[in-house]
């Protein structure tokens, strides 16, 4: 086209047209939506300054094309798209505020190739420092922060299926009062109004709900606001509140304090109730499992340390503990107060009433505790009464721990309180009718608020209710307001680690749907009521940032790092009152019921997330439920069997819930996992499980005595994902109380596992002569491939560091987009999980040992799959690779049947959604979504090892273009499958074996490496790393491991 | 009990001190093609064929449905699963397969074999292979879970991505087998059919009838030249059937045997699953003739020897069968390897037990009783036999395929297999499909083959296995 711009300027302008500004624009469109906003824009066209506007906006898109002027049509065709986009918003231009990429920036964005974002994930008990990967200005995964000292580069469960949680579906899109839609601007309004007629009081009638605030930033806001309106109030109440451990270190140390534990210096750590190496639930989660595993990989000096756990309930910690106590929630506190006797620390108690077993272990314990003063750590569970943490920092300041392997230092939360007391003070006043507007920041107090105090019918007697949420919840349907929240990674925000270090919350992607953050809620009531949150955040930090230099740089530093420095909260020199504590006994025929965060759904704010419902509850494997969990002999006893529905009543209030049997549980005592049972969670979560929280009162929040339980009549079909039946059950002696599963398990030689003495007198136990024989690779009629040439990719599990978390599972299913099958599906067992985590329980089932064993596909070099598809839809790469070709595959499923280790995934039906619009973006782009009828599994990620190759692959042209000969090879450590990336622990290893210095060479040349079923000849690239178990001999070990005289006391032969 | 003497009563109740006879005495060449005849050229259709065919043609609806539904769905709806990736489709498959297999015995190897009482079955035999062939064929097609691809892509046509099947997969070698096996015996039942397709035109009443008859029939009229090609071609065509009454179930046995799963993979598989596709399929014929030949009233032609002789082919498969039970509880055992081991114990005693033992029932103990004259001499008992053996192999199928997958190598993938309305419907489906099918056969076509049954009278000249005509 040869018209050039200047020619084309034939814009028909009248004379004195009035000048219309972008804001006015704004504002126009701002008030309308739907059909009302495109009214309004055609209007606007129409507008006589709308068409210089747009010229001074987008000059030369909006003439180039127009050489008639400016038609109407023309603009709408141009503009339209553009638009749209805009949409339901105003069509805004984002504000200054820049997010800055982290590791990977290049000059222009390629499409294809993702940035990458640091930001972190605030979570009650510590926030977890995340990098975010974002395709085309999207977030699609979650990875961790390597820089972080609160977590090297993990997650959790939680931070990985957190993205799902912004692409929800049945998220809030919209604010509403009464029910009826209403905008930002209303609700500024009415804010205004109120500020106005509050003044007078002092804010009298004026309280503030929030949950944990774990951002420095927004509780500065907040107490800014009290400080405008001093007779305000603001209360902290989440479910999961770790009351106990604040209560105790007001008795300790009269002020709130919380324990940081170094457990690479301890040798010795006894866990009374403390579930630290299952989940986020327990603060530091992340960084203490790789703490503490570290000391188990035994590729370092420092000798491998004991863990003993005296619990509860079946957690992994306790699993993979090397001694083990069950024992009810409620005996735990004498126990410990003998123990505390004992070590000289606390007033001596009696030890009568505890049996012999028990007195061996406390012993044993003793002795052991003894023995490595200033090296061990005692640590307290959070669900145990407060009684229990002092005994324990007792214990520790007796041991010489304190300064050495646990300092004190400030809690995460900005301003820890009383939160139970604080909730019982604010339910009082909204009752007595004290409250006239009453602001409820993010949580669901009226399903999760203490249920003798009846949230509900308190808030029908506050005036006005306010809740800012994501989702239209149980508390939403009784607040007058409702105002849409964003999430994490739309936000501008900061929050805290389990250490204190900061980080700054930065958004990934402008909020989906126009939601609010607590802080934009929080300015209204300020002096400056329209203050962003980034203006927020940065006035924040501009004040208290301890760095030197100019801020603004260092600003950019710290979204850079993902971490502002000099943050930790420091160590607090503190030491514990003395002094006895007890609690009142529990009658030892009584049962008790626990309440425990749940491992997946946490506290309830996860119901709607289908991956965390689909995600098998560590050591459990239940998917989608939840259950009144208990031990064989106390179901055998009460004639219960597994899913019979009980009625359990805990002080006039009853529950009903299904029978689970759970190997290893004390008897008479009941577990129930919070978070189910919800009727307004979206579409995923209504209806599964049952409401813990219907029988959980404020006297007793943890632990409460059941009235009476009894069977109901009626069943309830659980989705267990691994098949946990017994054969031979009771009558049988010899199969009387073990597990088949795992006595098969050992006898196949898929666990094997010595003590570290046998380790250290026989480094290759795992090879004995005991074992099945490996074929030698070349004993065969054919020319086996050789693999020596080019990068071969393999993959190290090493069994000792697998603390069962689950977190590699969901990063699996995000990196890969696996669909979510739902429960039904998962009963047939149609799970579409390509890595799962096995659990083998060994030993006598009233207290065993549980192996945890990830699966996936093991790219077997002789693979049995591969001759038997007729289509050769799966077929291996030179690079050892076992290849899954989708568009071939025609499903007739020889492959599932063929696999021995059934990590094979077949889609019998159409699991994939290919409706959902908002769950569209979240997809990985580089994988194949499958359809049905197709065949999926474990592809070593090959996506990211195609992304490093081409990535090589082009630094190598570039290369040569000086140095014709140089040579640009994947690095080890380039490639990082999800399921590594997100291990706390460190236990999956992959890389290229064919290097000799990549660390997975390494731990494939470690003797104690072996594959699973090598006998059938199948060359598994992937192995493990045999387990090694420290048990105290003096107590016994409880593996059963049958034949190996060594290592058990009691072995079957 | 008898005072009299045995030649004092008149022939047809004489109790034979020898077999049976092959054939009623005193039937002419006449007699033998007007009865046989009868039941095809006729102007009346008996209200219970009518009622039988409505009947099975109302469950092939059902077959329809199920086929529609899974294929809008996905084979999700049938109780398939991880780890047990193949169910009632697969169990179904082997099993018609294996009925299939008795009729080319019985044209192919009986003939080579020079056993003329198989005259009076064959053809029925052979067409009750066909349609057994034509309902094995539908399941490893709508198992898949894209049987729109499959339909073509299995077969070795490089058509798209330039990719021919993967040779070393056992599903391929099926595919080759069982169109194989199709295409020899729908050619070798044609061709034997056409002398008394021959006949049929030559007896027809109305034009079309004649017509369609004489197309077939090919030109046939009954010269020396015509039936010296015609014996040669037969016999060329039964030799090339016999092989395959051992090398297609062989093939079939392999889909199992290459696996590595334990309970799958095992060298007894091919000689076993050949004796039991012969035990059933003889189950089969005897489940269809006897009926058949008390309705249509065949007995002349169809006597107790043709049953008693099936009989105890049907024992002696079966003892073969039981041999092979027997040899892989020994191996098990003996070859002290792990997992073999685990997977009989689990086989016998696990949650799937009472299968092993309801199979051994009817597959060993109950048939057993063949052993007795006189339970072989009892038409309806030996019905009732034949239906407990093929309740047997298709419980045989059933254990090998889905006990030994629900447990093999890693404990955590135990799973169970629970099979959904759709497995049956579809199952009982196919049976209504041959059941259809065999009564349109019985109804259209001789089911007798008119021409070898007359070769048996003394007569013929050609061979002596009719009884003299006794006075």
């Amino acid at each position: 086209m040869e018209n050039r711009p200047e020619e084309l300027v034939q814009i028909k302008a009248s004379p004195k047209k009035p000048k219309l500004t972008l804001q006015e624009v704004r504002q126009r469109l701002s008030a309308a939506s739907g059909k009302k906003y495109w009214r309004s824009l055609e209007e606007l066209v129409d507008e006589p300054g709308f068409e210089e506007l747009l010229e001074n906006e987008f000059p030369a898109g909006a003439v180039e094309y127009q050489n008639d002027g400016v038609s109407r049509r023309n603009f709408m065709k141009l503009m339209g798209a553009s638009m749209a986009l805009a949409g339901m918003t105003a069509c805004t231009r984002q504000p200054d505020e820049p997010i800055v990429p982290y590791v990977k920036q290049p000059e222009e964005l390629i499409p294809g190739i993702p940035k990458f974002f640091a930001t972190t994930m605030p979570f009650p008990t510590g926030a977890i420092p995340l990098l975010v990967k974002s395709n085309e200005f999207r977030p699609t995964k979650i990875e961790g922060n390597p820089q972080h000292p609160a977590s090297h580069g993990a997650t959790d469960v939680f931070a990985q299926a957190s993205i799902l949680d912004l692409y929800d579906p049945d998220r809030s899109q919209a604010s509403s009062y009464r029910g009826e839609h209403r905008n930002w601007g209303d609700f500024h309004t009415a804010i205004d109004q109120y500020k106005v007629k509050a003044a007078a009081s002092g804010g009298a009638g004026l309280r503030f709900l929030s949950e944990t605030v774990t951002s420095p930033t927004l509780a500065s806001q907040i107490q800014a606001v009290l400080k405008k309106f001093p007779a305000a109030k603001w209360y902290q109440w989440e479910p999961i509140n770790r009351d106990s451990a604040r209560a105790s270190s007001q008795t300790l140390f009269g002020q709130y304090a919380e324990p940081v534990y170094k457990f690479e210096a301890a040798n010795v750590v006894l866990s009374l109730d403390a579930d630290f190496l299952s989940g986020s639930h327990f603060p530091g989660f992340v960084r203490y499992s790789r703490d503490f595993i570290a000391r188990r990989k035994l590729n370092t000096d420092a000798p491998m340390n004991r863990l003993y756990v005296v619990e509860s309930f079946s957690t992994t910690t306790g699993a993979l503990s090397d001694n083990r106590l069950p024992m009810r929630a409620s005996d735990i506190v004498p126990f410990a107060a003998i123990l505390a006797g004992m070590l000289g620390g606390g007033s001596g108690a009696a030890t009568q009433g505890i049996s012999a077993e028990e007195q061996k272990f406390l012993e044993a314990l003793a002795k052991d505790l003894k023995a490595n003063p200033g090296a061990s750590i005692v640590i307290a569970g959070d669900q145990q009464a407060p009684e229990l943490h002092v005994l324990a920092a007792q214990i520790n300041q007796a041991l010489g721990n304190v300064g050495k392997t646990i300092v004190y230092s400030d809690t995460v939360e900005l301003v820890p309180s009383d939160q139970p007391g604080g909730l019982r003070q604010l339910v009082g006043d909204m009752n007595a009718g004290k409250i006239d507007l009453l602001v409820i920041l993010e949580g669901n107090p009226v399903y999760t608020a203490p249920v003798d105090l009846d949230f509900q019918t308190a808030m029908s007697k506050v005036a006005t209710n306010i809740h800012l949420s994501c989702y239209r919840n149980e508390t939403t349907r009784f607040s007058q307001w409702h105002i849409h929240g964003t999430h994490y990674l739309e936000s501008w925000s900061d929050a805290r680690a389990y250490d204190g270090t900061c980080s700054i919350v930065q958004p990934l992607i402008a909020p989906l749907y126009a939601g609010r953050t607590a802080h934009e809620i929080v300015a209204l009531f300020s002096d400056n009521p329209d203050t962003t949150p980034y203006d927020a955040l940065t006035g924040y930090w501009r004040q208290n940032g301890k760095t030197s230099g100019d801020f603004d740089s260092n600003f950019r530093k710290w979204l850079h790092d993902g971490l502002i420095p000099n943050t930790a909260s420091a160590a607090k020199s503190l030491s514990p009152r003395g002094g006895a504590s007890s609690v009142q006994p529990l009658d030892k025929n009584a049962i008790e019921v626990v309440f425990r965060p749940d491992p997946t759904i946490y506290d309830g704010r996860y119901t709607n997330n289908a991956w965390l419902q689909e995600c098998p509850k560590p050591v459990l494997r239940l998917e989608w439920d939840n259950a009144a969990m208990m031990s064989l002999d106390t179901a055998a006893t009460k004639g219960f069997n597994q899913e019979d529905i009980v009625r359990i009543t805990v002080d006039g209030r009853t529950i009903e819930a299904p029978v689970m049997i759970v190997y290893g549980m004390p008897n008479n005592s009941i577990t129930l996992h919070l978070g189910y049972g919800r009727a307004f969670a979206g579409r995923v979560g209504n209806g599964y499980g049952f409401n813990a929280y219907a029988i959980r009162s404020s006297k007793t929040p943890w632990i409460a005595k059941v009235d009476k339980i009894e069977k109901t009549g009626d069943t309830y079909k659980l989705a267990i994902v691994q098949n946990f039946t017994l054969i031979d059950a009771q009558g049988k002696k010899e199969y009387e109380s073990r597990s088949v599963q795992g006595s098969e398990a050992l006898r196949r030689d898929l666990i094997r596992v010595a003590s570290y003495d046998e380790f250290k007198k026989n480094p290759h136990f795992a090879h004995d002569e005991y074992y099945l024989e490996d074929p030698k690779p070349h004993e065969t009629l054919y020319t086996p491939y050789d693999y020596s040439k080019g990068y071969q990719w393999g993959m190290a599990i090493d069994m000792n560091s697998c603390v069962g978390c689950n977190a590699c599972v969901i990063a699996c299913q995000a990196e890969n987009n696996s669909p979510v099958v739902g429960k039904e599906q998962v009963k047939i067992g149609r799970d579409m999980k390509w890595l799962r985590i096995d659990a083998y329980f060994t030993g006598d089932l009233h207290n065993p040992r549980a192996f945890f064993q990830p699966m996936l596909c093991q790219h077997c070099e002789n693979a049995p799959c591969e001759p038997v598809c007729p289509v050769g839809a799966t077929t291996h790469t030179p690079e050892g690779i076992n290849m899954m070709v989708y568009n071939r595959c025609v499903g007739t499923r020889y492959c599932l049947n063929n696999c021995p280790y059934k990590v094979r995934r077949f889609n019998f039906l159409l699991f994939s959604d290919y409706e959902t619009a908002s769950l569209k973006p979240l997809r990985n782009p580089d994988v194949t979504v499958r359809s049905r009828g197709v065949m999926e599994k474990c592809t070593f990620c090959i996506q990211r090892i195609n992304a490093a190759r081409i990535q090589a692959e082009v630094e190598e042209v570039h290369l040569q273009q000086s140095d014709p000969n140089a040579k640009r090879t994947i690095r080890d450590g380039e490639v990082v499958t999800a399921c590594q990336q997100a291990c706390p622990t460190e236990a999956i290893v992959f890389g290229d074996i064919n290097d000799a210095n990549s660390r997975v060479a390494k731990a494939k040349g470690q003797p104690r490496n072996y594959g699973a079923l090598t006998d059938i000849n199948t060359r598994p690239r992937t192995t493990y790393i045999a387990n090694v178990i420290n048990p105290n001999m003096e107590i016994g070990d409880r593996t059963g491991a049958p034949g190996k005289s060594y290592i058990t006391t009691g072995a079957e032969s | 009990m008898a005072t009299h003497g045995l030649t004092d009563l008149p022939p047809s109740q004489r109790p034979y001190l020898t077999d049976p006879p092959v054939i009623a005495p005193g039937h002419t060449f006449a007699s033998v093609t007007e009865k046989i005849m009868r039941t095809v050229l006729t102007g009346r259709t008996p209200l219970g064929w009518i009622g039988g065919v409505l009947l099975a043609f109302g469950i092939v609806n059902i077959l329809m449905l199920a086929f529609g539904y899974l294929f809008w769905k996905g084979t999700g709806i049938w109780g398939v699963t991880q780890p047990v990736g193949w169910g009632f489709a697969i169990v179904n498959f082997v099993w018609w397969i294996g009925i299939g297999h008795a009729g080319t015995l019985i044209s192919a190897i009986l003939l080579l074999l020079k056993q003329s009482w198989r005259t009076s079955i064959n053809r029925a035999a052979e067409a009750m292979t066909l349609f057994a062939v034509m309902c094995a064929g539908m399941f490893p097609l709508v198992h898949t879970g894209r049987p729109w691809l499959a339909c073509y892509w299995l077969f070795p046509i490089p058509l798209t991505m330039g990719v021919w099947p993967q040779f070393r997969s056992p599903l391929i070698w099926d595919v080759f087998a069982v169109s194989t096996y199709f295409t020899v015996s729908l050619l070798f039942w044609f061709t034997g059919l056409i002398p008394d397709l021959a006949t049929l035109r030559d007896h027809a009443k109305y034009r079309i009838t004649k017509t369609i008859y004489g197309v077939l029939a090919m030109g046939w009229r009954g010269s020396a030249r015509h039936w010296a090609r015609y014996e040669t071609a037969y016999l060329l065509l039964a030799g090339l059937s016999t092989p395959l009454v051992l090398s297609v179930h062989t093939v079939v046995s392999w889909d199992f045997a290459v696996s590595v799963i334990p309970g799958w993979h095992t060298t007894i598989f091919p000689p076993y699953f050949v004796a039991g596709a012969i035990y059933s399929g003889f189950a089969m014929v005897l489940t269809l003739m006897i009926p058949i030949r008390a309705a249509y009233g065949m007995k002349d032609f169809i006597t107790m020897r043709h049953l008693q002789n099936m009989a105890k082919v049907m024992l002696a498969t079966g003892l073969i069968v039981a041999y092979g039970y027997f040899m892989e509880a020994f191996m098990a055992w003996y070859s002290g390897n792990r997992f073999e081991l685990y997977t009989f114990k689990n086989r016998a005693f696990g949650p799937m037990g009472y299968f092993y033992w309801f199979l051994i029932t009817c597959n060993i103990a109950l048939p057993q009783l063949l052993w007795l004259r006189g339970f072989r001499n009892s038409p309806v008992l030996l019905w009732i036999m034949s239906i407990i053996v093929n309740t047997g192999m298709w419980l045989e199928r059933f254990v090998i395929v889905v006990t030994s997958l629900h447990r093999d190598f890693l404990p955590s993938s135990w799973g169970t297999y629970k099979a959904t309305r759709w497995d049956y419907a579809t199952y009982v489906g196919t049976l209504g499909f041959f059941t259809m099918m065999f009564l349109l056969f019985i109804r259209v076509l001789p089911m007798i083959s008119i021409f070898e049954v007359r070769a048996l009278l003394p007569q013929s000249r050609i061979n002596s296995l009719a009884q003299e005509n006794l006075q």
